[in-house]
């Protein structure tokens, strides 16, 4: 392991922003912290930075105890959410500082440092833009030079606020391959924080499931998505349907039809959750009677929004093959999960 | 007009626009009325005044002004007036900077109160500021009863004009910087210290590089403040002629003379002079700030 | 982006930080406010009642107070007129305006004065002229009135100005656009957003106003009981020797700038969002 956070709390004047959380990333892992605003992510990654000091708990890396080393001495690459470039700095001059700052006997040479510059400006693909100024680039291009400055001091740790948080989404995704092909390419440790589900399950080896403080779940993206272990984690990285049903023995019986049920729940009457793709949809039944309200088409899918007789509104999603096709706005149709979720 | 249920309105005109929220439609009222009573009361009040002035000195010719320059009387007040006022700005630069990071970086008991008197300099009247200071610094002052055993004579002599214009001067400079340092994004620091900064390098490289602007404006008020400077500076300046006769006062010495020219010729050199020095510093602070600022975007 | 927090200085250097602050700002401007009351009193409370009740000194009050009065809301009409066709407008040449607006902060008061006498002096352009028709401006009370509108003419713009840029015209133009007038926009809508902001700079320009000794000083002529403000008379006892009377005078105006700087602070503590955000003097 290269970095085990154990039991680390932290609180503020007035909140707990973090309670008992235990994780740890493995050499060259890209981890992901994933929470909704508030949950304490973000105070985690300061942590591992050295920029608060937690109330209690460790935190140690590659055998050594962070805790007693200062930010300056940690070696760790910081990707602040606003980039916090040095604006009366070149974009060489950012880049540079990390090494330039060095006392004496550890400070590269000009040269060495030069030509450290210039290839990290190349790793960014930024060669000509050396000599401009930060308030010179776009959103995107600053981000990149926040990234090769953490990357100049060769850290130990890559840590990333909401590193594509003040992006469009269209740079976002480019820079979202980008940033994992330069993680390959460098091999870095390197933790993450988002609030963006699909952007934490798209780019992270594993992913960190935080909420108000505490670790809901970890696991790899396929394995939280498949295997949510809350109804929190499941409500987060996905649309979710809810009904009532009674479970038992592995089964949660529905009005006139059961489905099976992946649950952490005791048998009675539950709560459940589906997935608008673990869904069909018939004009005959069985299932939960409603109406059509909107036939639209979502990418390679086709999704339905189906209104209840008691108000609820599901989501369902359905290859454009499918009989939902033939499906119109006021049609009264029957939604019946294939498989659902219940938890404790 | 009053409010009824159905507003008795014209029907609106065919081609009928409705008006922008541009600055350049003129939609608000008032432009030439405000333009008017702007530009008159300018005129009145600030710029017929200074044609005076400009004008007078040419009486007896572009000789008559030169003789009244090279005068060296008016040559030593000019030197006395524009050194100790970069003297004392000069160091307010470091006061003043060290004032407002103390104000903005830390907490602590009575910070409100020493954030209200910075100001008082410029609240307290010059003349107030002029007496109290003349009678600390005095020979038999508080302080100047301290110092004249050492040998150090404040009052009467060019020190304690300085001392004056530090008075006057160092509330300029802390309420320049104390709103950028108050300001300065918290993460660039941070950003800093993760690459690697010591503390001191941070302040050194990292903010005060962002604060210079804000230093060369507040150097300028000052400057600007201290080169006119009059009530706080005569009490305890003794206005020896040639040594602490400061420019302002020789404009009265030659007024009272009924030497229009000279004290107009005085006044419009410090003018030119002053603002030779502005323009300047206000250039160094444009090409500052365009380098963070960015022309291009 | 956001800020520091200030906390409490630890290490030893920002305490000798701190210290250093304090201790300069104690010497430099708290030891000058001290020996004012200090002078004022020193021979108890007799005196200094008795140097106040000197009827030249009260018609340096009531003279101050008149200059005020007249000056001060001369300078808030131009200062609302200013900022209105600069913040609501675009027209050519705003930069010079801007520049001639700031003007008087950065001339002498000395000159301020001065340009008065080559004006309206016995030398001046119209002094013949005035002493034909037997109107006196310089050593009387017009020119005293001059001399202080010349000095404080900036205060009460430069307090609005960045604050109406700030707000912008959105709230203006939708009242036009609903059918208000001329003068029901400024009163409705423009003067409750600024009125803190018109405060403060009144504020300003009043303890100016009251304070100001070099431009007064030039066209005053120096007449007791008939054109010295307060701090004329100051200068006139002090060079008297007469140092419990210029005190006890200078207590009055200190009274006065500290009942400015507590109003001024509670203003900004109160109101900080409604003034200016970036405030320069």
């Amino acid at each position: 392991m290269s970095l085990i956070v154990q039991n680390v709390s932290k609180s503020f004047t007035n909140f707990a922003a973090l309670h008992e959380v235990s994780f740890e990333a493995r050499p060259r892992e890209f981890l992901a912290l994933l929470g909704p605003s508030g949950s304490g992510k973000t105070t985690l990654l300061r942590l591992l930075a050295g920029l608060d000091q937690p109330n209690s708990g460790s935190i140690t890396f590659e055998g050594e105890d962070f805790l007693q080393l200062n930010a300056r001495e940690r070696r760790v690459g910081m990707v602040f959410q606003s980039y916090a470039l040095f604006r009366h700095m070149t974009v060489a001059q950012n880049i540079a500082f990390g090494l330039d700052v060095r006392p004496g006997k550890e400070r590269p040479s000009k040269a060495d440092i030069k030509a450290k510059v210039e290839s990290l400006l190349s790793l960014i693909q930024m060669e000509d833009f050396g000599k401009r100024f930060p308030t010179q680039l776009s959103g995107g291009q600053r981000q990149r030079v926040a990234l090769a400055r953490a990357l100049a001091i060769s850290p130990r740790l890559l840590l990333l606020d909401e590193p594509f948080g003040a992006l469009d989404a269209l740079v976002r995704k480019d820079l979202r391959r980008w940033l994992r092909k330069i993680h390959d390419e460098t091999g870095v440790t390197t933790v993450f924080v988002t609030h963006d589900q699909e952007e934490a399950l798209d780019l992270a080896d594993r992913v960190v499931v935080l909420k108000d403080g505490e670790i809901e779940q970890i696991g790899e993206p396929l394995e939280l998505y498949r295997q949510p272990r809350t109804a929190f984690v499941f409500d987060f990285l996905g649309h979710a349907n809810i009904a009532q049903g009674a479970l038992s023995g592995g089964k949660v019986a529905f009005d006139g039809f059961s489905v099976p049920a992946a649950s952490s729940a005791a048998d009675g009457q539950v709560t459940v959750r589906f997935r608008p793709f673990d869904s069909e949809v018939s004009r005959t039944g069985p299932g939960f009677a409603g109406k059509v309200l909107s036939v639209l088409p979502a990418g390679a899918n086709l999704r339905l929004e189906v209104r209840l007789s008691d108000g609820t509104v599901y989501e369902t999603q359905h290859a454009h093959s499918s009989d939902a096709s033939t499906l119109h706005a006021g049609d009264d149709v029957f939604v019946r999960p294939t498989k659902v979720y219940a938890f404790a | 007009m009053t409010s009824s249920a159905t507003p008795a309105r014209a029907p609106v005109p065919e081609g009928f626009k409705p008006p922008k929220a541009s600055l350049h439609t003129r939609v608000l009222p008032g432009f030439k009325w405000s333009l008017g009573v702007t530009l008159t009361y300018l005129s009145l009040i600030v710029l017929i005044p200074l044609a005076a002035l400009a004008a007078r000195p040419w009486e007896h010719g572009l000789q008559g002004f030169l003789f009244n320059l090279t005068d060296g009387r008016v040559l030593s007040a000019l030197r006395l007036s524009f050194s100790v006022a970069a003297a004392a700005a000069f160091l307010n630069l470091f006061i003043g900077l060290a004032i407002a990071w103390v104000l903005t970086r830390y907490e602590f008991p009575g910070k409100r109160l020493m954030d209200a008197l910075v100001d008082l300099p410029f609240a307290l009247p010059t003349a107030v500021a002029g007496i109290a200071l003349t009678a600390l610094y005095a020979p038999n002052g508080w302080i100047g009863s301290l110092l004249t055993p050492l040998g150090i004579k404040v009052a009467y002599t060019p020190l304690g004009i300085f001392i004056a214009l530090v008075f006057v001067g160092l509330p300029f400079i802390v309420r320049s910087v104390q709103p950028v340092l108050a300001e300065f994004d918290a993460e660039v620091e941070e950003a800093a210290r993760t690459l690697g900064a010591t503390p001191i390098q941070t302040a050194i490289r990292v903010i005060l590089p962002g604060l210079t602007p804000a230093l060369i404006s507040g150097f300028s008020l000052s400057l600007a403040r201290a080169v006119g400077e009059y009530g706080s500076v005569i009490f305890i300046a003794g206005n020896k002629q040639n040594v602490t006769e400061i420019a302002p006062l020789l404009i009265i010495i030659k007024l009272q003379e009924f030497d229009y020219a000279g004290a107009a010729s005085v006044a419009l050199i410090m003018l030119m002079m002053s603002f030779g020095v502005l323009i300047v510093l206000n250039m160094i602070q444009l090409w500052i700030s365009s380098r963070g600022q960015g022309a291009a975007k | 982006m956001s800020a520091r927090a200030p906390t409490l200085p630890k290490t030893a250097g920002a305490i000798g930080l701190t210290a250093t602050a304090i201790l300069w700002l104690g010497l430099i401007i708290v030891l000058p406010l001290v020996v004012v009351i200090f002078e004022a009193v020193k021979e108890g409370p007799s005196p200094y009642l008795a140097a106040l009740a000197q009827p030249d000194t009260i018609s340096a009050i009531q003279l101050t107070l008149l200059v005020a009065a007249i000056a001060v809301p001369l300078n808030a009409i131009f200062g609302l007129a200013a900022a209105w066709c600069i913040t609501r407008f675009e027209f050519k040449g705003k930069g010079i305006l801007l520049t001639i607006l700031d003007l008087p902060f950065t001339i002498s008061p000395v000159i301020s004065g001065l340009v008065w006498i080559l004006l309206f002096g016995a030398n001046g352009w119209f002094g013949g002229w005035l002493r034909e028709n037997d109107i006196k401006i310089v050593f009387a009370l017009p020119g005293l009135v001059l001399a202080t509108v010349l000095v404080t003419l900036p205060f009460v713009a430069r307090e609005l100005i960045p604050l109406m840029i700030d707000q912008g015209t959105d709230e203006e133009v939708a009242a036009v656009t609903l059918g208000a007038r001329g003068w029901d926009v400024f009163f409705r809508i423009t003067l409750p957003n600024i009125k803190w902001a018109l405060l403060y700079g009144v504020l300003l320009c009043t303890a100016r106003a009251m304070g100001e000794f070099g431009a007064v000083s030039v066209v005053s002529g120096h007449i007791r009981g008939l054109t010295n403000t307060l701090p004329l008379q100051i200068e006139i006892l002090h060079y008297q020797y007469e140092s419990v009377a210029a005190f006890a005078c200078a207590s009055i105006l200190t009274g006065l700038a500290l009942i400015t700087l507590v109003l001024k602070t509670l203003l900004e503590w109160r109101f900080a969002g409604e003034l200016a955000a970036h405030r320069r003097h």
